[in-house]
């Protein structure tokens, strides 16, 4: 009997010291909606359907993985559930997803919702429940606004960043050179030009010959190159899609004219924009990178980039290696699952926009060699480098070093 | 050639009595207290999305009015759509206007606009008609865009627009209402007085002669109909309607953008119009929620192929219900009464 008494003594007291630690490790967790100690939840919004639906392939990308997260034990044992909605491109249809997301999924942010107008459109709901919206997938550069939209953050580096780097390499090798600029008539190709024109400052006077604009819904842009042309201007910065880059860099070819040019990283595509434009016609055209091309054989030996290859073979077989969503949406997910293994047992809202705001020079597998993330309270720019790169018989070749844009949110 | 006038010669819609249009008092009185009852047991976001359904419903009831009561095809009425929201979003944001003051200003100027659009449509008619508006629809999205405009409608980025809170009074009473209830129940206010106002509008007289028009236009305007006249006017009232929705819409999503206002949802507004049944009032209510939450079901069967769902599951409906709710509605009603009669 006695034994028995003990044995039940010894029992209690195991069960209370139990009930104590559980206890007291319950304590150090905290968790707002969309985390618990099994699994978080991580909402996404991407036009899968609509004039959009080839970024689609960046949300697939991002499940992929995410589930190769969990295949992994996931993040501090914690399953990821990437809940993934499609709005078309349409605001009005990501405002009733992001809803859906936030109130009735119940997920504990929105993570790289693609798309200007779409994030947009509920950027200030977002704000107003205090769930953070995370790396959105869009150039704009409003998204590195702190003050007003705390909970709103970037990730690629922005159109105007960019337009930055192009006028202080421009600004320190050409001082003197006649620049002419073919821009986009839309959001896109005005955040550039307008980037770019306040970035040469006082030499904008002097050095900016030409601005001319073309609609999208242009067949051909050739009649503008054919304009800029009578200026004979030295250097012609194309802030254009893909289809309209090809254009004008065959065109000037074909005028047997030489100028020095840049195009926006948007159009630095191999199979899309230079083949169609001629190699001939493309040497020694100028461009700026952060991401490592997916289908460039330099990247072979690189570690970074053989993780990725092993995770498109072995979670996405069969993808088209030449899309750089692939690159994008795997570098993205990295950071947001760098941004939750940082928040650890704390996975309130709060914590991991303060988490999402303290990285210090974290690189992702796929940013080229030298260009890193950090985010600071006033910065909410993520990528603000860029390095610049120039076409050289069939590939892209990196050149000097990495250039940092200045970033200033505003006041 | 010849094939060409007989299609356009053609009635373009089946003529559709006009005591039919409407619900009769019990269904009516059921359907009300339901969209008024609802709201307070469910979340807030089935709210905004029920709220989302009553603002297509109006714009699905204006195209209703215009095709079915007056025989016209539209595809542009998105164009209307933008019209009305934008109109709403600069006079909240710009000119600091209460949100509910706004919305007969959209009317007043999607009505001006139906109406100057509607007078070159009277040369065309059936699916020429369709073409006509369509452009509108095509072209809507790029006028918001340029420059000239930017300072008002914000360009391609858009306008963000205040959520309107629910009046003190409410508060003042005990009762805490959400941003989301109060705008419910201000739009099913709107929408009552819209359905209401319609339904007389086309018991009337004039409701008459539009539906004559589409019956058979040679004999309306022998019996001393103004043809060309209520033509456009059914353009001018179906527009303006529609701009109500818009800037409800606006209202509801806090946002405007070009990217809004696509062909797209003009699409989406016809086939409202075509699943609820051509010619019925009531089936706007049904279409609404058929383009609400078809693509999101579709979505949820799978996401690749979710345009390819919602495709199936429309030629279902049309094979099995080609007169769309009012089919099903009327089915039901002889039923029940044959269940009494027994």
């Amino acid at each position: 009997m006695p034994s028995i008494r003990s044995r039940v003594m010894v029992l209690s007291i195991a069960a209370t010291l139990s009930a104590a630690v559980s206890g007291s490790a319950f304590a150090q967790k905290k968790y707002d909606t969309g985390a618990s100690d099994t699994e978080i939840k991580i909402g996404n919004i991407m036009p899968y359907s609509g004039p959009a639906s080839s970024y689609g392939l960046i949300g697939k990308t991002e499940a992929a993985y995410f589930k190769m997260v969990n295949d992994n034990g996931g993040v501090n044992g914690r399953k990821i559930n990437f809940i993934s909605y499609d709005d078309a491109y349409s605001p009005p249809k990501a405002v009733e997803q992001a809803r859906k997301l936030v109130e009735s999924d119940e997920a504990l942010l929105i993570f790289n919702s693609l798309g200007t107008p779409s994030n947009t459109a509920f950027q200030k709901y977002m704000n107003a429940k205090k769930v953070p919206q995370l790396f959105v997938a869009t150039g704009a550069s409003k998204w590195n606004d702190p003050k007003h939209f705390p909970w709103t953050m970037g990730w690629q580096p922005s159109y105007a960043v960019e337009a930055q780097i192009y006028a202080k390499y421009l600004m320190k090798e050409k001082p003197n050179a006649k620049v002419a600029v073919i821009y986009q008539n839309d959001d896109f190709g005005k955040d550039y030009q307008k980037a770019f024109k306040e970035a040469l400052g006082a030499k904008a006077a002097t050095m900016l010959v030409a601005e001319e604009s073309y609609e999208i819904s242009e067949p051909t842009i050739d009649s503008h190159i054919v304009k800029i042309k009578s200026l004979n201007p030295d250097v012609v910065v194309h802030f254009v899609t893909p289809k309209f880059a090809a254009q004008g860099i065959k065109k000037i070819g074909e005028l047997g004219w030489k100028p020095l040019q840049l195009v926006t990283n948007v159009s630095v595509s191999v199979g899309a924009v230079m083949q169609p434009a001629g190699f001939d016609n493309a040497q020694g055209v100028l461009s700026a990178d952060y991401r490592k091309d997916g289908a460039d054989s330099q990247w072979k030996d690189d570690p970074g980039m053989k993780k990725w290859s092993a995770f498109i073979d072995k979670y996405m077989p069969g993808a088209d290696r030449t899309d750089n969503s692939l690159v994008f949406g795997y570098g993205a997910a990295q950071t947001m699952v760098k941004v939750l293994e940082m928040a650890g047992d704390n996975l309130t809202r709060e914590n991991v926009m303060k988490q999402a705001m303290s990285l210090k020079d974290f690189a992702p597998d796929i940013l080229l060699p030298g260009i890193t993330i950090s985010t600071s309270a006033t910065d909410y720019a993520p990528i603000a480098q860029l390095r610049m790169m120039r076409f050289k018989g069939e590939k892209w070749e990196l050149f000097g070093d990495v250039i940092n844009a200045d970033v200033a949110a505003p006041e | 050639m010849s094939t060409v006038q007989e299609v356009s010669s053609a009635p373009v819609v089946a003529a559709v009595p006009k005591k039919a249009m409407s619900l009769g008092p019990l269904a009516s009185l059921v359907l009300l207290a339901l969209l008024a009852i609802t709201p307070f047991f469910v979340k807030n976001f089935i709210i905004f999305q029920m709220t989302m359904v009553l603002i297509y419903a109006i714009a699905v009831l204006a195209l209703n009015i215009l095709t079915g009561a007056s025989g016209q095809f539209s595809l542009g009425q998105s164009a209307f759509y933008a019209l009305g929201a934008y109109t709403s979003a600069i006079l909240i944001e710009h000119v600091g206007m209460n949100y509910a003051l706004t919305l007969p200003f959209a009317a007043i100027v999607c009505f001006i606009a139906g109406f100057l659009f509607g007078l070159p449509a009277l040369r065309l008619s059936g699916i020429y008609l369709a073409l006509a508006t369509f452009a509108l629809a095509v072209a809507m999205p790029q006028l918001l865009k340029l420059g000239v405009f930017e300072h008002w409608t914000g360009g391609v980025q858009g306008l963000v627009v205040t959520k309107p809170d629910a009046p003190e009074i409410f508060a003042s009473m005990g009762l805490k209402v959400s941003q989301d209830m109060w705008l419910y129940f201000f739009t099913l206010v709107v929408a009552i007085i819209i359905y209401i106002v319609s339904v007389n509008l086309l018991k009337s007289r004039s409701g008459r002669a539009m539906m004559s028009i589409r019956d058979n236009e040679i004999a309306a305007s022998a019996m001393g109909v103004d043809v060309a006249l209520y033509k456009t006017l059914a353009f001018g009232v179906s527009a303006g309607i529609t701009g109500i929705a818009g800037g409800l819409g606006a209202i509801a999503v806090q946002f405007v953008a070009p990217d809004g206002y696509t062909i797209q949802l003009a699409i989406a507004l016809f086939l409202g119009m075509v699943v609820g049944g051509v010619g019925w009032l009531p089936g706007s209510l049904a279409g609404a929620l058929f383009i609400v939450f078809v693509p999101n079901i579709a979505e949820h069967v799978s996401k690749g192929l979710s345009g390819a769902v919602f495709g199936v599951i429309l030629i279902f409906i049309i094979f099995l219900l080609p007169n769309g709710a009012r089919q099903l509605a009327f089915g039901a009603q002889s039923l029940f009464s044959k269940l009494r009669g027994s």
